[in-house]
């Protein structure tokens, strides 16, 4: 079969069990977003974007089963006053969720509006999704705001006293969840928003993001520790004039993780700083894939990826920064590195700059290696077990990541899931 | 208290002999200097004593008390009191200097069955130990070593030394890249640790060190093994005449 036939076969067979929400404001978008995803299909093996990533058991009908991992581990952000919102197997659960009343806020259920006439999310709903499908096809997204179940619409419109803790549950080995966010965050307004869990045996979820002049959002993310876990996830956002996003994503095992983030610093002197550390072992493959359009003066871009492979791990980094023409005076940084513990473990990188204006400071570097043999020693030399020195050192490379997080109590609670990670493998 | 016995060491990876027959015994509370030209095996020694990999002894032993340094991986050495501040202190980002020592000495208080030392009292010490060698609240905040002047990280070295009290130092080329004021602070800070139950054997290339760290007994290093050994008297005459001498003397 050519491979464009092949495409369509499994694109159909994919469609064939998912069902199309009909009525509401959602509607058009939702059917014009099909009608993108039939036209790019979804991905294939041989696709230059997922070359590094085998898309196969995201795009099979069937779900491949996950099991549900239960652990004695002290739930993340457990202890943190926050809004909880909770989802089981991509499901609102209104019974373990607080009530979504919050100063500052205004949350509603995509479920529940779906058949009201219009909705301020009408703007933004498949709309960042989509353009954030040129120069390359994101077909996951697609599939997303056409057949999306569930999500929730959240509008910051000051300055809410605690964060939106988004907690997702996984409860059936053969979950299928397509959850869609859509976020805006007013001019001035500045908000919190955390996700944690594995959510599902197969996750696919789409974040559209609108940051208004001077607006600001904080996400921080812990993808669950479910080792069978299936997650394709996009983050779409666009941002005003002095606003900022600063997203980071702690991934600690999943048999497949595939977070893509999208951003478009639309507005002059906007902050856009998408960071992530990941812990692998084994049977582990994890993908970040960034896209950071510039396309305003003075703005500023931080990409930082830090990965600890072990026992045949991957890791995956596609990065792009692109300067538009007339997008002065950016700053743009981009960082990707893997510490691999053993030779066994991989890191595949395709670090990308494309810049179209003169004035601009953009440096990216990728590197892959072994623990610091000097620094080792060193630490042996004082005292330190082999052991603790080498976690320890560990616990040092994914630093530069971690320390992206603004909070830190947030970061504090992220870096005890990283020693408990490294601790099981003592 | 350190006794090094016909020690013989080439290099893992190749054919080469590096230390061809050392002895050397340093008795508590005695200060001994190894001096000898670039190249003659004192690091490699040092190393070979801490537990370094890339070397294999072919020959010989080296016990510390009634422990066989040889057979015990390199914390273990550091647990039984062990100490080598390196020529080349070695940077590590992301680990702050203050996380490293309290670990470095808890680590070492855990493997000998002590209880660990508390925050606040750790915080003290360290504030006392730090100031003595005019070592910053801002030095201790900052990853190890990164960023540190040369004479900075010699004094870090110091400071690690004194906060893990051993009972062996050994001292390699702690003196290079120092200007005259630093050298003597780091020679303070060395005297200052100076007891009758702790043994230093202080490797250097000049003798200029020796004026502030006062040997009881200096020897000469050449090709792998000590030509001479003698007192502090044998440190002026390398001073004066070079090693050129001594080397020729004994060939
Ligand atoms: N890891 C190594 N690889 C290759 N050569 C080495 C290594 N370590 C030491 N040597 C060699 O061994 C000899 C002694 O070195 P070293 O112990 O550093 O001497 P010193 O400290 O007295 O200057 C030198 O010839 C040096 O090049
Ligand atoms: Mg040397």
């Amino acid at each position: 079969m050519a491979l464009a036939e092949r495409r369509i076969t499994a694109t159909e067979a994919r469609l064939e069990g998912l069902q199309l929400v009909k009525g509401g404001w959602s509607s058009a978008a939702r059917s014009d977003a099909l009608q993108r995803l039939r036209q790019m299909g979804l991905p294939e093996r041989r696709d230059e974007y997922w070359k590094f990533t085998r898309p196969d058991t995201l795009v099979q009908p069937e779900t491949p089963k996950a099991s549900v991992f239960d652990n004695d581990e002290r739930p993340i952000f457990d202890g943190f006053d926050r809004l909880r919102i909770v989802f089981v197997d991509g499901v609102f659960d209104a019974e373990a969720s607080d009530d979504l009343s919050l100063e500052g806020v205004s949350i509603e259920r995509l479920a529940d509006i779906a058949d009201k006439d219009i909705h301020w999310a009408k703007d933004l709903y498949g709309v960042l999704e989509a353009r954030g499908q040129s120069p390359v096809a994101r077909p996951f997204a697609a599939l997303n705001t056409a057949f999306a179940t569930d999500g929730l619409m959240i509008h910051v419109t000051g300055k809410p006293s605690k964060p939106i803790s988004l907690i997702y549950t996984h409860a059936k080995d053969d979950s299928d969840a397509i959850l869609h966010h859509v976020i805006r965050v007013d001019a001035g307004a500045e908000a919190t928003i955390l996700e944690n869990g594995p959510a599902a045996a197969r996750f696919n979820k789409c974040m559209e993001i609108d940051v208004a002049d001077t607006g600001k959002l904080h996400l921080v993310r812990a993808q669950g520790r479910d080792h069978e876990r299936r997650a394709v996830t996009h983050l779409f956002a666009r941002l005003g004039e002095e606003s900022t996003l600063k997203a980071f994503t702690l991934t600690v095992n999943g048999v497949l993780t595939r977070n893509e983030a999208v951003v478009e610093l639309t507005g002059d002197d906007a902050i856009a700083h998408i960071a992530g550390a990941c812990v692998g072992d084994g049977d582990f493959h994890h993908d970040d894939t960034v896209f950071i359009t510039h396309d305003a003066v003075n703005c500023e871009s931080r990409q930082v990826f830090k990965k600890v492979l072990r026992n045949g791990a991957t890791g995956v980094f596609q990065g792009k920064i692109l300067v538009k023409e007339g997008a002065q005076k950016t700053d743009g940084y981009q960082i990707s590195q893997s510490l691999l513990l053993d030779d066994d473990s991989q890191f595949l990188a395709k670090p990308e700059l494309e810049i179209y204006a003169d004035d601009v400071a953009c440096s990216h570097g990728s590197t892959s290696g072994a623990i610091d043999e000097d620094a080792l020693f060193y630490l042996r030399s004082r005292g330190v077990p082999e052991k603790a020195a080498t976690n320890l050192l560990t616990l040092a490379f994914l630093a530069e990541a971690v320390q992206e997080i603004e909070d830190e109590a947030l970061a504090e609670d992220l870096i005890e899931r990283l020693e408990n990670w490294l601790a099981r493998r003592s | 208290m350190l006794e090094i016995k016909n020690l013989h060491v080439k290099l893992e990876e190749e054919d080469k002999q590096i230390l061809k027959g050392v002895d050397l015994s340093v008795e508590a509370g005695k200060v001994h200097a190894i001096m000898g030209p670039n190249g003659s095996g004192k690091s490699t020694l040092s190393y070979v004593l801490s537990g370094r990999d890339g070397y294999e002894v072919t020959e010989g032993s080296a016990t510390l008390g009634d422990q066989d340094l040889l057979d015990l991986e390199p914390e273990e050495r550091a647990a039984a009191g062990l100490f080598l501040a390196f020529q080349y202190p070695v940077e590590i980002p992301g680990v702050g200097n203050m996380t490293f020592l309290r670990t470095a000495v808890n680590a070492q208080r855990k493997a000998r069955g002590e209880e660990e030392m508390n925050a606040t009292d750790f915080l003290k010490l360290v504030r006392a130990r730090a100031k003595e060698l005019k070592i910053d609240a801002e030095m201790l905040k900052r990853p190890v070593n990164v960023g540190f002047s040369g004479g900075e990280k010699k004094r870090n070295e110091v400071l690690q030394m004194a906060m893990l009290e051993p009972k062996m130092c050994i001292l390699d080329e702690t003196d290079s890249g120092l200007d005259v004021d630093a050298m003597k602070l780091v020679a303070d800070g060395v005297n200052a640790l100076r007891s009758e139950g702790r043994g230093f054997l202080v490797i250097t290339h000049y003798q200029r060190l020796l004026d502030h760290i006062k040997p009881d007994v200096v020897h000469i290093m050449a090709d792998g093994r000590i030509i001479k050994s003698g007192g502090p008297e044998l440190a002026l005459e390398v001073e004066n005449n070079g090693y050129a001498d001594i080397l020729n003397e004994v060939v």
